[in-house]
Order: C-alpha cells, then sequence, then structure tokens
C-alpha cells in the first residue's frame, strides 16, 4: 500500500487547473471565430466581392495565432492525465480514454490537416473548394469540442459503466450511454456556444475600434455585422443551454447544485434563489442573503413542489454512502482472495455504485474498514465543494451571460439600422467588452470542475486518489517549466495579437487591396 | 465479435500501426527541423525547408496526438505507467511538441533576423530533442523500467532520469536520431529548390549509413549484451487485463520472438534493404528515395515491436509486474469499439492527408520565398 502525498494532490491539480484555464483561453476563440471565418467565406463565394475574402484573410491571421497556442497548450493536457494522473488513467482509461482518441481520429485529425490548406491553399483551389476547407475545418473544432465534452461529462456523470475487482478499475458496460450521456449534450451545446459568443465579440470588439479611429470602416462594419447577428445567436443560445446545464446538474450533481446555490437546508418546494449573500463555510450559514422567492426551484426542479436538498442533508446521505461503500470495499478484498466468493460478489453489487464513498477515506485512514466515526463524519464533510467560490463564480458567469445578450441585440439593432458608427459610447462599450466572454468561459470551467470536487469522477473515484507516484520535485519542477514557458508564449500571443490588430487591414495591405497581394501568404 | 485474444493482437498492431504513422509522417517534420541550421545556409533558404513542412506538419503530428490516445484507449497502464514513470522523458518531449506549433506560426510574424533565428533554433532543438528521446525511450523498454505495482494496480516507480541514460538506450536514441534526419533528407531531397535538395541527398546518404551500422550495432548488442525477458508457462492470452496473474522469467533472448514466429525477420531485412535502397534512389529517383525511407523507418520500429512481443513495458524492478499484450488492455468492448471507429474513420483521414497533399504538391523553390516576402 502507497500512501499518497496531500503535497503531490495539491500540486498535481493545481498545474492541471493552470494548465486548463490556459488552454481554455485559446479553445473557445478558435471554436467561435472559425465559424465567423466560415459565414464570411460564404458570402463571398455567394456574392464574389473580394472584400468579404480579404475579411476572411484578415481574421484568418489573428485565427492563426490563437489556433497555434490552442495545438501547443492542447498537447499538454493529453500528456497530463498520463503524467501525473496516472491512477486515473489506470482506473478510468478503459471508458475516458475513448471518446479522446475518436477525437483524435474524427476532428483534430480533420482541423489540423486542414489547418495549412485553409492558410496557403487559396491560390490552389477553387472558390468552393476553398470554402469546403473553412467549413469542414470549422466542424473539425466543434466536433473535437463534442467528444471533449463527451469524457468530461462521464466525470460529471459517469453513467454506462461498472467497477471491476478483477481489474481494480472501471470499465464500459454500455458505450452508447457514455455516448447519449444527457450532460454530455448539454455541456457540449453550452460551451461551444459559449465559444461563439467569444468569437463573435472578439470581432465585434476589435472592428468597434476601427470605427472610433475611423479606419477600415467599410470592413468593420461588415464584420460588426456578422459578429452581431452570430452573437446574438450564441449568446441566446449559451443562456438557454446553460440554464438546461443547470437543470442537469441539480438531477446528477446534487451537492453541485447546492453549493453554487449555497443552500445549506432543504428549503420547503419551490426553493428560493439567493441573489446575493455572503457564504461562510465554517458557520454553514450564507450571511446578508438576499432572496428571491420560489425561482430556485423552478429552474432546478421545473416544478412547484419537488424539493432540492441542501447540503448538510446531502452530507448525511454521503455518511450513509460511505457507510455501503465499506462494504463493497470489504467485498472487493474477499474477491481479491478469492474470486468465486459468491456471497462477496454478491456485496459488492449491491453497493458498488458507493464503492468510491469508502476511497474517500483513504485521505484519512489507510483500510476504510478501520475507519472511525469521525473518520466518516470528516470523510462525508470532505464531499462539500468551495460554496462561496462556486456562489460567485456561478452569479458573475450569469450576469456575463445577460449581458452578452443586451449588447449583441443592441448591436444587431444598430446593424439593421446601419447606425452602428452613429454612437462612440455604444463602440467605446463594444471595445471593452472584449475580456468579458473570457472572464465568464473561466469561471464556468471553475463551476464545472471545482464544483465537482472532491470527485475526479463523481461518486466514484476521489481526486486526491488520482495521482502519479511522482515526487513533489518533480511536479514542482514541470510547474515552474510550464509557468515559465506559458507566461513568455502568453507575452508572445498577446504582443503579435495587438501587433496585428492595430495594423488592421489598412496596414497589412489586406484591404483595401494593395498591388502586392497577400494570398500567398502564410499562416 | 471478435475474441479477446484476436482484439489484443490486432491493438498491439495498430498501437505498432500508429507509432510508426508517427514516426514516417512526423519523422520528416522533424528530420528537416533537425537540419534546419544544417541544411539551410540563410533565412531564405531555411524558409523554403520550412515552407515545404508548414502546411502539413500539424496534421502529421496528430499521428502522435493519437498513437497517445489510442493508447490511453486501448492500453490504458501502458499509458499510465510510461509517462508517469519518465516523467522527465516526457516533459522534455512535450515542451518541444509545445514550441512547435508556435514556432510554425510565429517564425514569420515578425520581420527581423533575430527572431527568425530565434524560432529556427528553438525549431532545430526541439526536433533533434524529439528524434532522440524517442529513440531513447524505446530502448529502454528492452532493459526493463523500474516498476512494480501494489495490489490495488496503483504503480511506483523507483528511478530517476538519469537512470534512464543507458549506454544501449542512448545508441537506440542515434539510431532514431540518425534515421529520421535521414528521413528528413530525403523529403527535402524532393520538396527543396534544387540547389538545397543536392546538400539534402548527400546529408540522406552519409546519415543512412550511420544509422545502418549502429541498426546492426544495436542488434549485436541485443543479442549478446541485453537479457530478454519470457513470460512462464502458457501465455492467458484471453486472462483478464491484471498484470499481477503472471510469471516473467529474465535471462533468455530478446530474439526469441524471431525464433517463434520467423517471419517477423522480414521486419529487420526491410529495414536494412531500404536503407541500400536509400543509398541506390536519392538523388536519383527522389519520391522513390522518400519511400524507401519510410520503409525503412517502418522497419525498424516494427523489428523492435516484434523483438519484445509480447511484451509492451518490461519491468526490471519486479518481472511480474511487466506490462504484455495479454495483461494491459481495456476491456473487450472497449477494444472492439475502438477498432470499428478506426477502421470507419482512419481511411477517412488517409484520403482527405493524400487529398492535402496532392493540392499542395511540387517543390518550394527560393524565387517563390523571395516573391512572398514582398507580402507586407
Amino acid at each position: 500500500m502507497i500512501l499518497i502525498d496531500t503535497d503531490v494532490v495539491t500540486l498535481s491539480r493545481l498545474q492541471f487547473a493552470l494548465t486548463a484555464l490556459y488552454h481554455f483561453l485559446f479553445v473557445p476563440l478558435t471554436l467561435g471565430l472559425v465559424w465567423m471565418l466560415a459565414i464570411m467565406e460564404s458570402v463571398y463565394v455567394m456574392t464574389g466581392r473580394e472584400v468579404w475574402k480579404r475579411m476572411v484573410q484578415f481574421w484568418g491571421v489573428l485565427f492563426g495565432i490563437n489556433f497555434a497556442m490552442g495545438v501547443a497548450t492542447g498537447v499538454t493536457m493529453e500528456f497530463q492525465f498520463g503524467m501525473n494522473w496516472a491512477y486515473y488513467s489506470h482506473y478510468v482509461g478503459d471508458i475516458f480514454g475513448a471518446p479522446l482518441a475518436i477525437e483524435g481520429l474524427m476532428a483534430f485529425f480533420l482541423e489540423a490537416t486542414l489547418i495549412g490548406v485553409f492558410f496557403v491553399g487559396w491560390d490552389r483551389l477553387s472558390r468552393i473548394k476553398h470554402l469546403l476547407v473553412t467549413w469542414f475545418l470549422a466542424l473539425g473544432t466543434s466536433l473535437s469540442a463534442l467528444w471533449i465534452l463527451v469524457a468530461n461529462a462521464w466525470m460529471q456523470h459517469p453513467v454506462g459503466s461498472a467497477f471491476n475487482p478483477a481489474t481494480m478499475r472501471m470499465e464500459v458496460t454500455s458505450f452508447s450511454e457514455v455516448l447519449f450521456n444527457t450532460v454530455a449534450q448539454e455541456k457540449f451545446v453550452h460551451t461551444v456556444s459559449a465559444g461563439y459568443v467569444l468569437g463573435a465579440m472578439f470581432v465585434l470588439s476589435i472592428s468597434a475600434w476601427y470605427l472610433l479611429r475611423g479606419r477600415n470602416v467599410d470592413f468593420a462594419k461588415r464584420s460588426m455585422t456578422v459578429a452581431a447577428s452570430f452573437g446574438l445567436a450564441a449568446a441566446l443560445s449559451v443562456v438557454v443551454l446553460g440554464d438546461e446545464s443547470g437543470y442537469g446538474v441539480s438531477l446528477n450533481q446534487k451537492m453541485k447544485m447546492a453549493a453554487i446555490e449555497a443552500m445549506w437546508e432543504t428549503e420547503p418546494a419551490p426553493a428560493p434563489f439567493t441573489v446575493f449573500g455572503l457564504p461562510d463555510l465554517e458557520q454553514r450559514t450564507t450571511h446578508y442573503a438576499l432572496k428571491i422567492p420560489w425561482v430556485m426551484g423552478l429552474i432546478g426542479t421545473r416544478s412547484l413542489d419537488q424539493t432540492m436538498p441542501g447540503i448538510n442533508e446531502l452530507v448525511d446521505d454521503a455518511k450513509g454512502r460511505i457507510g455501503n461503500g465499506i462494504q463493497a470495499y470489504d467485498a472487493m478484498l474477499m474477491l481479491r482472495q478469492n474470486k468465486d466468493d459468491a456471497q462477496a460478489k454478491a456485496t459488492l453489487a449491491a453497493h458498488d455504485k458507493d464503492l468510491g464513498y469508502a476511497l474517500l477515506l483513504k485521505k484519512y485512514v489507510d483500510d476504510p474498514r478501520r475507519a472511525t466515526p469521525a473518520d466518516i463524519q470528516q470523510a462525508a464533510d470532505s464531499t462539500i465543494p468551495n460554496v462561496p467560490v462556486l456562489f460567485w463564480s456561478f452569479r458573475i458567469m450569469v450576469a456575463c451571460g445577460f449581458y452578452f445578450i443586451a449588447l449583441f441585440a443592441l448591436s444587431f439593432w444598430k446593424a439593421s439600422k446601419r447606425t452602428l458608427d452613429s454612437q462612440r459610447w455604444y463602440l467605446r462599450l463594444a471595445l471593452w467588452s472584449l475580456p468579458l466572454p473570457w472572464i465568464a468561459i473561466e469561471l464556468g470551467w471553475i463551476v464545472a470542475e471545482y464544483g465537482r470536487q472532491p470527485w475526479a469522477i463523481e461518486g466514484v473515484l476521489p481526486t486526491a486518489l488520482g495521482v502519479s507516484a511522482v515526487s513533489t520535485g518533480q511536479i514542482l519542477t514541470s510547474l515552474g517549466g510550464f509557468v515559465l514557458f506559458y507566461t513568455a508564449l502568453a507575452v508572445v500571443d498577446a504582443v503579435l495579437m495587438l501587433k496585428f490588430a492595430r495594423k488592421g487591414p489598412d496596414g497589412l495591405g489586406i484591404w483595401p487591396p494593395a498591388t502586392t497581394v497577400l494570398s500567398s501568404d502564410r499562416p | 465479435m471478435l475474441d479477446y485474444a484476436t482484439l489484443r493482437v490486432i491493438w498491439w498492431a495498430l498501437l505498432g500501426t500508429l507509432l510508426i504513422g508517427f514516426a514516417i509522417m512526423d519523422g520528416f517534420d522533424f528530420g528537416v527541423a533537425g537540419l534546419l541550421k544544417g541544411l539551410g545556409r540563410d533565412n531564405e533558404e531555411r524558409q523554403v525547408l520550412l515552407e515545404g513542412i508548414e502546411p502539413t506538419w500539424e496534421g502529421n503530428q496528430v499521428w502522435f496526438i493519437l498513437a497517445g490516445g489510442a493508447t490511453f484507449a486501448a492500453w490504458p497502464m501502458l499509458y499510465a505507467v510510461s509517462f508517469s514513470g519518465m516523467y522527465f522523458a516526457i516533459a522534455l518531449v512535450l515542451l518541444a511538441l509545445i514550441l512547435r506549433p508556435v514556432g510554425f506560426n510565429f517564425r514569420g510574424k515578425i520581420h527581423d533576423p533575430r527572431w527568425a533565428s530565434l524560432w529556427d533554433w528553438v525549431l532545430t532543438g526541439s526536433g533533434l530533442a524529439v528524434m532522440l528521446l524517442a529513440g531513447v525511450a524505446f530502448g529502454n523498454l528492452f532493459l526493463g523500467l523500474p516498476f512494480r505495482f501494489d495490489d490495488d494496480l496503483r504503480m511506483s516507480w523507483h528511478g530517476g532520469f538519469l537512470d534512464l541514460l543507458h549506454p544501449f538506450a542512448l545508441l537506440c536514441g542515434l539510431i532514431s536520431l540518425a534515421m529520421l534526419l535521414a528521413h528528413g533528407a530525403c523529403f527535402a531531397a524532393f520538396k527543396a529548390d534544387h540547389a538545397i535538395a543536392a546538400r539534402a541527398v548527400a546529408i540522406a546518404r552519409w546519415t543512412t549509413l550511420v544509422f545502418a551500422a549502429l541498426y546492426v550495432l544495436a542488434g549485436l548488442w541485443l543479442a549478446w549484451g541485453v537479457p530478454g525477458y519470457a513470460v512462464v508457462g502458457p501465455a492467458a492470452t484471453e486472462g483478464v487485463s491484471n498484470p499481477l496473474f503472471k510469471q516473467v522469467a529474465v535471462g533468455g533472448s530478446w530474439f526469441a520472438s524471431y525464433l517463434q514466429y520467423p517471419w517477423f525477420w522480414t521486419a529487420p531485412l526491410l529495414a536494412l534493404a531500404a536503407a541500400v535502397g536509400v543509398q541506390v534512389l536519392v538523388g536519383r529517383r527522389n519520391m522513390a528515395g522518400f519511400l524507401a525511407s519510410s520503409v525503412m523507418v517502418g522497419g525498424t520500429i516494427a523489428s523492435a515491436g516484434f523483438a519484445l512481443f509480447p511484451f509492451l513495458l518490461p519491468s526490471s524492478l519486479d518481472p511480474h509486474s511487466s506490462l504484455t499484450v495479454w495483461d494491459a488492455s481495456s476491456s473487450r468492448g472497449t477494444l472492439q469499439l475502438m477498432l470499428v471507429a478506426t477502421a470507419v474513420l482512419l481511411p477517412v483521414v488517409i484520403l482527405y492527408t493524400g487529398w492535402v497533399y496532392r493540392v499542395m504538391r511540387g517543390r518550394v523553390t527560393l524565387e517563390q520565398v523571395r516573391k512572398a516576402h514582398g507580402g507586407y
């Protein structure tokens, strides 16, 4: 038996969070911007007007810089499961690995193979063929998100699988359940919509900056029109499907839901929604809570009579499940001695859904069967995620979501009235809104992933057990390396993005057309 | 539905196919990157070399990503043990891979010779590092790696990065380096401007010679100097995926599987025949020369995989913890599903990859590079 070093756990988690949040700065922009390119190029092919092609080429330069960062930081994610989360990889690789591999086969291959032709193929391909390349590139990026989120959804809601004591891991029982996991569908649409909002905001903000400067006016207005329509649809979708996702969470991850709402006690149905408050983890109460009656019950249960369990009730449930889990754990060890032990098989079959709860005890006691009531209480309490962080992350994210609807609706209205450049306050608002989608997206990741703690796989594998047998020195070294290289890359990325955005289509000679043509320029 | 043993053998072959696909497709990118400073004499020449691989390298690298993903899905323990065990080696490879996409994209974004030179060094360094480390890692498989499992199948590792640098493993690293530099040179010989291509031909010739000499040397060393591993008793080919249920003896020969399956000899013989083929063809029929170097790469990797069979990752610390084809795979259902997905999707990938290469065909000339430079 190898004891788990809590420093290794902390450092591994820190490294994962930092690299994932960093990766997630670039991926959503790729997801959104590529569809803007596809729309612009479609208009070019349909109307034959050169300016639309130049729009694709200009925004394509910025897309290319961002795409490179997304690819570079994505490799880290794949490596990291094996490097820092070896036991996780062993324990769930049978299920979790498959969508990742299929992502490579179906999506990443497609986008990575086509990205080069997208940039250098303008002279080598007919208009239609190049348009198809762009569309398949866009399709590839969204499919990529689909498979990654199928994998992630299984971490949130592990369906279609069962524990196998002979191999000491989870194995697939129904791949179609994993694939058609309702959580995966909600997450996919919510996440790609968020990316689309970011892509639209990116084009909207930079174009607004040109209009404020009186540069590239025609070019910027067209870009803003595309961004406004695409952005409005995306913002509506991200909020509506975010609500769907929230409903899914209230069904499948009750503790995460209760934590987001800082709902300590089970409230009589329909539960109120806390707009403001200061959740206090120590005293398990929310100070200065400002509540709106009924709203939470309606969102969470879509009914007037179903209650939503509070945190304290869920901790009591967890205690019961830990008890069942210990029986499953005991049976598992007996099966290791004698794999034909019929009674142990029956016990394990009855309680294997709670085995993960016994593993929560491993943080406090080497053998869960020897846990004291105090250990069990501690393990049950550890199922409460960081309530204040979730409470506020969620609220800021949602507020951003409603703001996006308003801003894109206004933009859409102004675009259809052809008054995009009539008011400077609007252009400034559009410009300074640029960071908001990034903030909302990162907070969304925190709600989803930090909110799942202490679990790596909800109810199945505690995060602390998933780590590798590596030393703190090893992780510190790689963490230091990441901080160093990622910071350097962030600086280079920012410098290049600003440089090319500032130069703009006029400065780059893309539009109005100069004597030398950029079409043979590389990404 | 195929039986478990057959599925495992298929996935062993597919793992080899993906690794060979990676080595052939991305290997020449790494080779060209490694030769960037030696073969490209000035910025324009280096530009030519880079433009030869730029439109396609990104797709090529997915072979590696896919090999990693497929290992995660089909051989989860192999993925977990190798990535966490060879921690610093993997971290270095990762670093090299992170720097490539940004290197390719960012190099031309600022027109300053120092900026271009910085990224040239980054690309050269990352190319050399990956080629060398991949070989070192492969070499260590024959020496066994210092890991063991406890009863929960939690792995522990008792060694450091420097332990990986055994002379035999370093020899394998040099083989990998010479082989992929030769492969990259063969690619440059038919893709780059004629002036550069002529020099690439010379490099391809002598790196192939070095490769062949080192390869034979490693074979002799393996036969007489490296103890082989063998599973004791009949292999439980349909058994559960738990490596602790078998016994392993150390001290035999890594050529035992070649005696058992004589057709395995085709792999090393093909590798050497292809090395001769490169000598004959490169400079005369460059496309054929590149195909020959591809066969050389494929034959070499296959010959190593065959020698290891049925082992995937032998353990020097606790031989019965070794991972083999019969006890480290995913469940039958996952192998089956992944096989279907691969059978449907991989041919599609190969189709559109072929299309992209057709679109991008033709040499990259110095003249083209000069013209494009006026772009902005």
